[in-house]
């Protein structure tokens, strides 16, 4: 092991910002990290164990004591829920012999659950050693089970089992016309740096991650820092429940995404790029390596692009299961090789971003767009859309439809529209842009898809009527909790705090005092939290009190305090020391008359 | 011309690159705090200090002050929303003041005292914490972490070690140290370090110095954490 | 003559030590005596009590009989007020909130040096203790708390003072401690 720890340190320089991808190696190859590989990375990379450790313990995917050889993960997102996702874990239980969270005593397998893995339209789904499993079933978890008590090397496994749809649905402006590699490179060049950034200025692009923020003003404000090292980085943390719009422009358009890092490497100046890439994408890796290589041979990359003088490459990132991490400066502290804790701001990430330099960090979506808008100019875009949101915004739709899949819309598009064409029926609500967004109900669908009414990251996550908006609710409310890096306290006892709270009221022992304290807590969390997650983590509640308010008034009990905690089964274990079962060792749970 | 900030409506100055924090303490305003120090880089992870500014809420420890700020401080309103921070923080710790050591120079008491919180409100986590004395002259209470990182920063910035660090996420996070046993008695701390004084709250205790002054005759049991922490904090800053 | 407040009192998971505290009112209980009579209390031999106004409880909630109390308290006294430090956060018998039950139980009933026949107590007139002790307030509806201690004989002048007078209670800066 020391030899392998070895090779890996020197393959990554001994860089203290290498650490993830130090850690993913270690991971994939003894299914932990073993401790003394934690001291030997203290002293190579030359930074304290507890950086190390803080690092293992921060990602989902990173583990202290042995995972399985080959270690099963199972998505938690509300949409696996929707396609049975419970009944198959418990069947893969029973079949592998393996309790959730647990690892079997053989060591071959370990079993667990995931947050989202962005398969949506394709789950239930899975991850086997990182890597995705779309559409799980019976029969498929039968030939994985067969697969692993074999110990078939994951090489050897059918390739049918990996296969994942692109499953694009309605293309239109930037899925239908894909520029061809370098063009929006020659366009830019061309035309100069100042009038491309008027280009997109006048596009009115808009980042795409959710918060809109205009994408030229980000590029001209990190253009005009003093300091001249700057980075590009690319948001590939798609972790938001419910949304795989990055998966698909990854698999299919990543010439394009690539150039629209170059091109806004080209105007801010920049000589090195990152694609941060979420961890459950490690599937795509390899090919997104292989389109870098080529770029490179193509002089779209490296040194000298396309005889400009202009030197930039771009670097590929993993994450490792953490949501915090797609927000921007937590993804940098985690590009630099450290816990996903979000930076207090001021100053900004466009002043003192990755390694406290200039850094300009957008969506996926946001690079596909401004490629094209490179390419042909800002008019194109700007020509479409609303006064404010202008151009299309790539959806990604799953939940109860016919025809879950990716879906491009003009901004203004009703969601009536949407909800007809991806074929919509008996509606209960929908989810827009995940957890963190908005639910709406049936009485909302003249609502439009704009920033100036329902922004959304692109995740849209269809309801119908036979659904229970309390589970859906209650699986926000644990994901928030699950994903809550604890920096501050409203969001790291609050998010706790709130699962509790709602699980008492969905379970039947709220009254009507608990529906106000868990509003009061809503608000808490909401505004006092430090960064996007904490601040949105009580929507799914905050938006479902507001529409369904007898919803939860139907769980209350008319009584005026009960406890949260079950009494009688408190008692349970002194009832089974005292080896008594009387009338007298019992509690009921309120006072009986 | 010096640059003024308003808060609670009360004109103050302040200096280029002050926070509004250090704003407040040099012109003698208390603001709530429990991971701020002067002398340590900012955290801004408690959040007692939130103020609103121009009716939006920042912390005060790592906002910027700026011309024109007008700011609400002491409030009906964020005072009880501080609070129930602070109840937060009571509930997700094991805090047992009777039976702790600390009790009347801690300061997560004081600052619950000084909010007149008389309940922990939310239903208690009872956390399974542990218990570190394995160092002769310096023991960690974890039931009492609030993970404010004073100690983390302390080590690192002033004792120049790196004894303390955060892991963990959200209500599972942890204090660790940096020894291979993962035990205190095996870092290179002192009980001599700032590090191992500067715990506001009973995480980090000195040995063989617990009662040395009697309950009730301590910090807390006679002034009030604003004017001990004003005191403290505007010499710092000198 | 005008009618008198009437209080309960009672400790659950306590020490009495807030009883004590409340008779160190001293030479205050006279006038305060002259506007309050004890209803179920340890101060007198009343076993229930009844159409209280005021109902004070210190100790936190650690067996089924504790449950039991509270509930009737609750259901008696119009208002409740959680009395002390083991009433409001389950104080020190909730130390034993870490350590398994069982183990509690062995430890004293069974491997605890001097314990002679050694069983864990089963006789049905026993109650029953709860996995964890609980504060008041995760049990039943509190209305006031007085932290303390035990809170100290001002708390509970300032406290009942303010009750008597119809003033909504608050207690000033130096009579809240939590030790």
């Amino acid at each position: 092991m020391q030899t392998f720890v070895k090779n890996i340190a020197e393959e990554n320089h001994n860089l203290a910002t290498h650490l993830l991808r130090i850690l993913h190696a270690i991971q994939a190859r003894y299914h932990y990290i073993p401790e003394p590989a934690i001291e030997q990375l203290a002293s190579s990379l030359n930074i304290a164990r507890t950086q190390i450790i803080g690092v293992i313990k921060f990602y989902s995917f990173f583990h202290l004591t042995p995972r399985g050889r080959y270690e099963l993960l199972i998505s938690d997102s509300i949409t696996d829920h929707l396609l049975g996702k419970e009944a198959l874990t418990y069947y893969i239980s029973q079949k592998l012999k393996v309790a959730v969270g647990e690892v079997r005593a053989d060591g071959l397998v370990s079993l667990d659950n995931t947050s989202c893995t962005g398969l949506c339209d394709q789950g239930p789904a899975g991850l086997v050693n990182g890597l995705a499993l779309p559409r799980l079933d019976r029969a498929r978890i039968d030939q994985i089970s067969e697969l692993i008590n074999q110990e078939t090397p994951l090489e050897h496994w059918p390739s049918e089992l990996f296969h994942i749809n692109d499953h694009i649905i309605k293309p239109d402006l930037l899925l239908n016309h894909p520029i061809t590699p370098g063009h929006a490179l020659h366009s830019t060049f061309k035309r100069g740096i100042t009038a491309t950034l008027a280009e997109l200025d006048f596009s009115g692009l808009r980042g795409r991650g959710g918060a809109g923020f205009k994408t030229a003003s980000k590029w001209q404000y990190c253009r005009d820092e003093p300091e001249t090292e700057r980075y590009v980085v690319c948001n590939a943390d798609e972790g938001e429940p419910g949304t795989f719009k990055d998966r698909v422009l990854l698999n299919s358009y990543a010439q394009q995404v690539f150039e629209g890092m170059t091109v806004c490497a080209v105007i801010i100046g920049a000589q090195k790029g990152f694609l941060y890439l979420r961890g459950e994408y490690l599937f795509l890796y390899d090919k997104l390596q292989n389109i870098l290589t080529e770029r490179r041979q193509l002089g779209l990359l490296g040194n000298n692009i396309l005889n400009s003088g202009v030197n930039f490459d771009i670097d590929i990132c993993l994450g490792a299961g953490a949501y915090i991490c797609g927000e921007e400066s937590a993804l940098i502290e985690s590009l630099e090789g450290k816990m996903g804790i979000p930076r207090n701001r001021p100053p900004y990430p466009v002043t003192h971003g990755y390694l406290d330099k200039p850094t300009v960090v957008n969506n996926v979506e946001t690079f596909l767009a401004a490629a094209a808008i490179a390419h042909l100019g800002g008019d194109w875009f700007a020509s479409i859309g609303t006064e404010k949101s202008k151009g299309t915004k790539i959806l990604s739709i799953s939940g109860d439809c016919a025809r879950p899949g990716i879906y491009e819309y003009e901004f203004g598009t009703s969601i009536e529209t949407i909800l007809s064409d991806c074929g919509a029926e008996a509606l209960l609500g929908i989810q827009i842009g995940g957890p963190s967004g908005l639910f709406i109900s049936e009485l909302e669908l003249q609502r439009k898809l704009a920033f100036e009414d329902l922004a959304t990251g692109g995740s849209f996550i269809v309801f119908n009527k036979h659904r229970n908006l309390l589970d859906i609710v209650n699986n926000f409310t644990h994901f928030f909790a699950h994903e809550s890096c604890g920096f501050c306290t409203p969001c790291r006892v609050g998010t706790s705090l709130l699962k509790n709270q709602l699980a008492k009221i969905v379970d039947g022992h709220g009254s009507a005092g608990d529906v106000v304290a868990l509003e009061e807590l809503c608000a808490l969390v909401k505004n006092y939290s430090h960064c996007g997650l904490g601040q949105t983590a009580a929507n799914p509640i905050i938006s479902t009190l507001a529409r369904f308010p007898e919803l939860y008034q139907s769980r209350l009990k008319n009584i005026s305090y009960e406890p949260g905690f079950d009494l009688d089964a408190a008692l349970e274990t002194a009832r089974q020391l005292a080896n008594r079962n009387d009338a007298a060792a019992h509690l009921t749970q309120v006072e009986q008359d | 011309m010096t640059k003024t900030i308003r808060i609670d409506g009360n004109t103050i100055p302040f200096e280029e690159g002050q926070t509004i924090i250090e704003a407040a303490t040099a012109a003698g305003i208390y603001i709530p705090h429990l991971c701020h120090h002067p002398e340590f880089t900012p955290h801004g992870s408690c959040k007692l200090c939130t103020v609103k500014v121009n009716g939006r809420n920042c912390s005060a420890c790592t906002f910027p002050a700026m011309e024109g700020q007008e700011i609400l401080n002491d409030s009906q309103e964020l005072q009880a929303d501080r609070q129930k921070l602070t109840q937060m923080l009571f509930v997700e710790g094991n805090h047992f003041c009777p039976s702790c050591e600390k009790t009347g120079n801690c300061q997560l008491q004081a600052v619950a005292y000084h909010l007149n919180m008389l309940d922990n409100h939310f239903p208690h986590f009872y956390a399974q914490r542990e218990l570190d004395a394995s160092h002769a002259e310096v023991m960690i209470d974890h039931n009492r972490c609030i993970f404010c990182t004073l100690c983390v920063r302390a080590s690192h910035e002033h004792d120049h070690k790196n004894v303390f660090a955060i892991s963990g996420r959200g209500i599972n996070k942890q204090l660790i140290v940096n020894a291979e046993s993962g035990l205190l008695k095996d870092t290179d701390l002192e009980a001599t370090d700032l590090a191992a004084h500067i715990c506001p709250t009973g995480a980090i205790l000195i040995k063989h110095t617990a009662y040395q002054v009697p309950i009730g005759k301590r910090i807390y049991d006679h002034q009030h954490i604003d004017q001990v922490s004003l005191a403290l904090e505007q010499t710092d800053e000198n | 003559m005008k009618t008198k407040i009437r209080i309960a009192t009672t400790s659950l998971a306590g020490c009495f030590g807030c009883h004590m505290s409340l008779l160190d009112l001293d030479e205050r209980l006279i006038p305060l005596a002259e506007l309050i009579e004890f209803d179920r209390s340890p101060l007198t031999d009343i076993e229930h009590c009844t159409n209280c106004d005021i109902g004070l409880i210190e100790g936190g909630v650690c067996n089924s009989e504790n449950v039991h109390v509270l509930r009737e308290f609750r259901k008696n006294c119009k208002i409740l007020v959680a009395v002390g430090a083991c009433a409001i956060t389950g104080g020190l018998p909730a130390m034993r909130n870490f350590i398994p039950l069982e183990e509690c139980l062995t430890e004293a009933y069974i491997d605890g040096i001097g314990v002679e026949n050694a069983q864990i107590p089963n006789d049905p007139e026993l109650p029953l203790l709860l996995d964890k002790v609980r504060p008041l307030h995760e049990v039943v509806k509190i209305d006031y708390f007085l932290p303390g201690c035990p809170p100290s004989a001002d708390v509970f002048w300032a406290f009942l003072n303010d009750l008597i007078a119809g003033r909504e209670p608050s207690l000033p800066y130096e009579c809240v401690h939590y030790d």
